[in-house]
């Protein structure tokens, strides 16, 4: 496997060409290949033509809402262990107070898939990576848990795995001794799905968050990027964060 | 000047004795590594809050004070000074036995210490711990090599070459490690150029006071004599790398608290931080600096034993110092939202609590008595030291009216 | 290379534990039946014989692509190796037995492997999740998958 053989390349180009068409006859319809026609083919690389992005409305988030942490726990297996510290936290909410005016918000707050991430910076092994359309991830295989990326995270945005984990989910690989943190739902969206925290959101009727290709100029993101003033956490870092906030 | 007669330490029972109680605490420390790799970090006081703990402590500390027990060759190689001639061998040793504990105990602690492999094999080179790997391996050899030129007669002309490349090299070392912190952003306490000299010159103060010790205690085990001469030169050198700790760590309180930003952490360190107040005032600077340099410099100088607490106190500052640097900055709640109060569920926007749990403890000393035993095998298989420091055999121009 | 010539030097030396261990009791392992096959004439997605020498190059190269390039076919998926061959039913073997189809080899060859401290041992259970290659039972799966790769011509070549 060290070298592919046409024969790969020839069974990757077919699959992912005919996938398509062969979705809406051949297959039974149901689970499989599931909305499989808008989306990447499966044998195709990711690339830089497209930059995921989340918007978030702080003003539209409600105070005391929480469906988009239960929805990122379920989707991934989170279950915690009654051990606040050390449980993991991929998205939470957080609850602002102006101390001068007295104002409050809350907002979720997730990795922010930065351009630039520090996390990427200090990873020895390289396992801490951005793809090609900027989620940033950790390689599980070659993550020797120093835990250098969590010492340089602006965010606080990962977790550590403090213990033994059983029944993970098959899209969810995650264990003991290795660093973790939002992947956007990379599962998902390379099925052209919605991160499981956006479309809880969606299913409230809050509408806080927007998902979508920033580099896309006819996406919902990006049209609202260009309509109203937004923020990045920490701009003074020049990050260029994918996750972008309105109202704060 | 005489020539220096080398000779290893005598073996026999009391050596085995020695190297089985330091070789407790090792077996000690691979058991409370096995523990908390086997039940996962919970069990530690680390949490996704601080990151880094105890172990963490320790093994920086060994490897800044690795590089710092170099100094003491370096002085007779690189800056010529023939007095410290006879200690160049044992300060390269320790320099190597020190990085080895350190090392030992961060690799322990990695989440997954089964993929040290990975850590070989796969290098992102932006990464200043990657750069460590090789600058901490490549010193075990420089220094070996620097060891053979000086232990192996032959190669004796290439001593200060070897000497010359070894110093330039822990230079780069300590450098990358003061990095590690200094290179990091996110957090208030760290972010700053200082931290690659100030770790410098934290290295000679700590190393030095390690080699004090070392130097004594194998002189007493030996009974080998040891005169004053050496010794007292070492400690006031001592003291004069306390002093400029004390100045580095002035320097770098004073710029964070000319910008307003920063005034938080320092409130936190300097004033309201509870247990890192203290450590910081107490042990840090009270215990760790101000009375070492007082028993140094007072009249308890020319006490054996007094320069030997002096030098403990100067290695717990530097425990204390290292320890405020590493947990008291993640202690301290990260700046995301300038000018609110940050609340939720993760511990935003609140101290976060640490307290060290026993086998992080036992896995640092494991650290010190790694290095520890590895230096006593050292000085017994090979000729790290001199069977004679007495004044006469250490300083040329040393007379016995001198001594009256 | 150095690292498959490390496996390679691994295998041999724990084998030979293996079979000395082994000595008086049977000596073969007893692999489970998959559930599904991928063609008529072959069983596994490349031929048995194949499957068993290089079955961690093929899940090897697939896992560095799909984390790291987002290629998620399901030929040599891991998740797909355990959806064939490993049932759902609440009391399937788990991964630390040696009936679990995984355990079954790697026991006898003892060869440890820590895919499963972080990847599931078996299929999932959950009908809501919107993964396609991760919904419905491994019957099911088994045999869609098996359509797909035939309606593609990559079954009978």
């Amino acid at each position: 496997m060290s070298e592919e053989s046409g024969i790969d390349i020839y069974r990757r180009r077919f699959l992912s060409g005919s996938a398509t068409a062969a979705a809406g006859m051949a297959i039974v319809p149901g689970v499989f290949l599931h909305e499989i026609g808008h989306a990447k083919p499966a044998a195709d690389p990711v690339t830089s033509d497209v930059r995921w992005g989340m918007l978030i409305d702080s003003n539209k988030c409600a105070e005391g809402c929480n469906d988009c942490v239960k929805a990122c726990n379920d989707e991934h297996g989170l279950t915690g262990h009654d051990r606040p510290a050390t449980d993991a936290q991929w998205i939470r909410k957080v609850k602002l107070k102006d101390k001068q005016t007295g104002h409050t918000q809350t907002l979720p707050l997730l990795c922010q898939h930065c351009e630039h991430p520090p996390c990427v910076d200090v990873c020895p092994t390289g396992a801490s990576f951005k793809r090609h359309d900027g989620i940033v991830l950790v390689d599980k295989h070659i993550c020797i848990g120093c835990r250098y990326c969590m010492m340089a995270c602006p965010y606080k945005a990962r977790s550590f795995v403090h213990e033994t984990l059983q029944d993970q989910l098959p899209h969810a690989p995650r264990g003991k001794g290795t660093v973790e943190s939002c992947t956007f739902c990379v599962h998902r969206v390379d099925n052209d799905g919605t991160p499981a925290c956006v479309e809880a959101c969606s299913a409230e009727n809050h509408n806080a968050m927007v998902f979508g290709d920033l580099n896309d100029t006819s996406s919902e993101i990006s049209k609202q990027l260009r309509q109203h003033s937004t923020s990045q956490i920490r701009a003074d870092l020049q990050l260029n964060t994918g996750v972008r906030y309105r109202g704060i | 000047m005489k020539q220096v007669d080398y000779r290893e330490i005598e073996g026999g029972l009391p050596f085995y004795m020695l190297v089985g109680a330091i070789g407790v605490f090792v077996l000690a420390a691979l058991g409370a590594a096995y523990y908390m790799e086997h039940n996962g970090h919970w069990v530690t006081g680390m949490s996704n809050q601080v990151i880094w703990g105890t172990p963490h402590v320790f093994a920086v500390f060994l490897i800044v004070a690795a590089s710092g027990a170099l100094n003491v060759a370096s002085i007779s190689s690189v800056f010529g000074k023939t007095a410290y001639k006879p200690l160049a061998r044992l300060s390269g040793l320790l320099a190597i036995t020190l990085l080895v504990g350190g090392l030992a105990v961060l690799v322990l602690d990695l989440g997954r210490p089964d993929r040290l492999i990975v850590a070989m094999t796969y290098y992102n080179f932006k990464s200043i711990f990657a750069w460590n790997i090789m600058l901490y391996t490549g010193f075990m050899a420089v220094v070996g090599v620097y060891l053979w030129m000086m232990m192996e007669r032959k190669m004796n002309t290439f001593t200060r070459a070897a000497g010359m490349t070894a110093f330039i090299w822990r230079l780069t070392l300590t450098t990358g490690t003061g990095s590690i912190f200094g290179f990091l952003v996110a957090r208030q306490a760290f972010d700053a150029a200082i931290m690659a000299p100030m770790f410098i010159i934290m290295s000679f103060s700590f190393g030095l006071a390690i080699f004090i010790l070392v130097l004594m205690a194998l002189y007493k085990w030996a009974d080998r004599p040891l005169g004053d001469a050496i010794v007292f030169r070492l400690k006031n050198l001592l003291g004069v790398f306390v002093a400029a700790v004390l100045y580095f760590v002035i320097a770098y309180h004073l710029t964070n608290l000319y910008g307003t930003e920063n005034h938080g952490v320092e409130r936190f360190i300097l004033l309201d931080g509870g247990i890192y107040t203290q450590l910081f005032w107490i042990v840090q600077i009270g215990i760790g600096s101000l009375l070492p340099l007082a028993l140094l410099y007072g009249p308890g100088g020319k006490s054996r034993l007094w320069i030997s607490i002096a030098c403990l106190l100067t290695i717990i500052g530097g425990l204390a110092q290292i320890y405020i640097i590493i947990i008291g900055g993640q202690a301290y709640p990260m700046e995301m939202f300038p000018g609110k109060e940050v609340s939720s569920s993760f511990f935003d926007g609140v101290v976060a609590s640490y307290t060290p749990s026993l086998p992080e403890f036992v896995l640092g000393f494991g650290g010190v008595a790694i290095a520890l035993a590895a230096t006593v095998v050292g000085t017994r298989v090979l000729r790290f030291l001199p069977v004679s420091l007495a004044d006469d055999q250490v300083d040329p121009h040393h007379s016995a009216t001198d001594a009256a | 290379m150095l690292k498959n010539s490390l496996i390679i030097l691994l295998l041999a030396f724990t084998t030979g534990f293996a079979m000395q261990s082994q000595a008086g009791g049977s000596i073969l392992p007893e692999i489970p039946e998959a559930q599904a096959r991928f063609s008529e004439d072959q069983g596994c997605v490349e031929p048995t014989a194949e499957m068993r020498r290089n079955h961690m190059q093929y899940i090897l190269h697939q896992r560095d692509e799909t984390v790291h390039e987002g290629i998620r076919t399901n030929q040599y998926s891991l998740n797909e190796c355990i959806n064939c061959h490993v049932s759902d039913a609440e009391d399937a073997p788990r991964v630390s037995s040696e009936e679990h189809f995984c355990n079954s080899c790697h026991s006898y060859a003892a060869v440890s492997i820590d895919c499963f401290q972080c990847h599931a041992d078996r299929p999932a259970k959950t009908t809501n999740i919107h993964l396609p290659s991760t919904g419905g039972t491994p019957e099911q799966l088994a045999t869609e998958n098996l359509r797909m790769l035939e309606s593609e011509g990559i079954a009978h070549e």
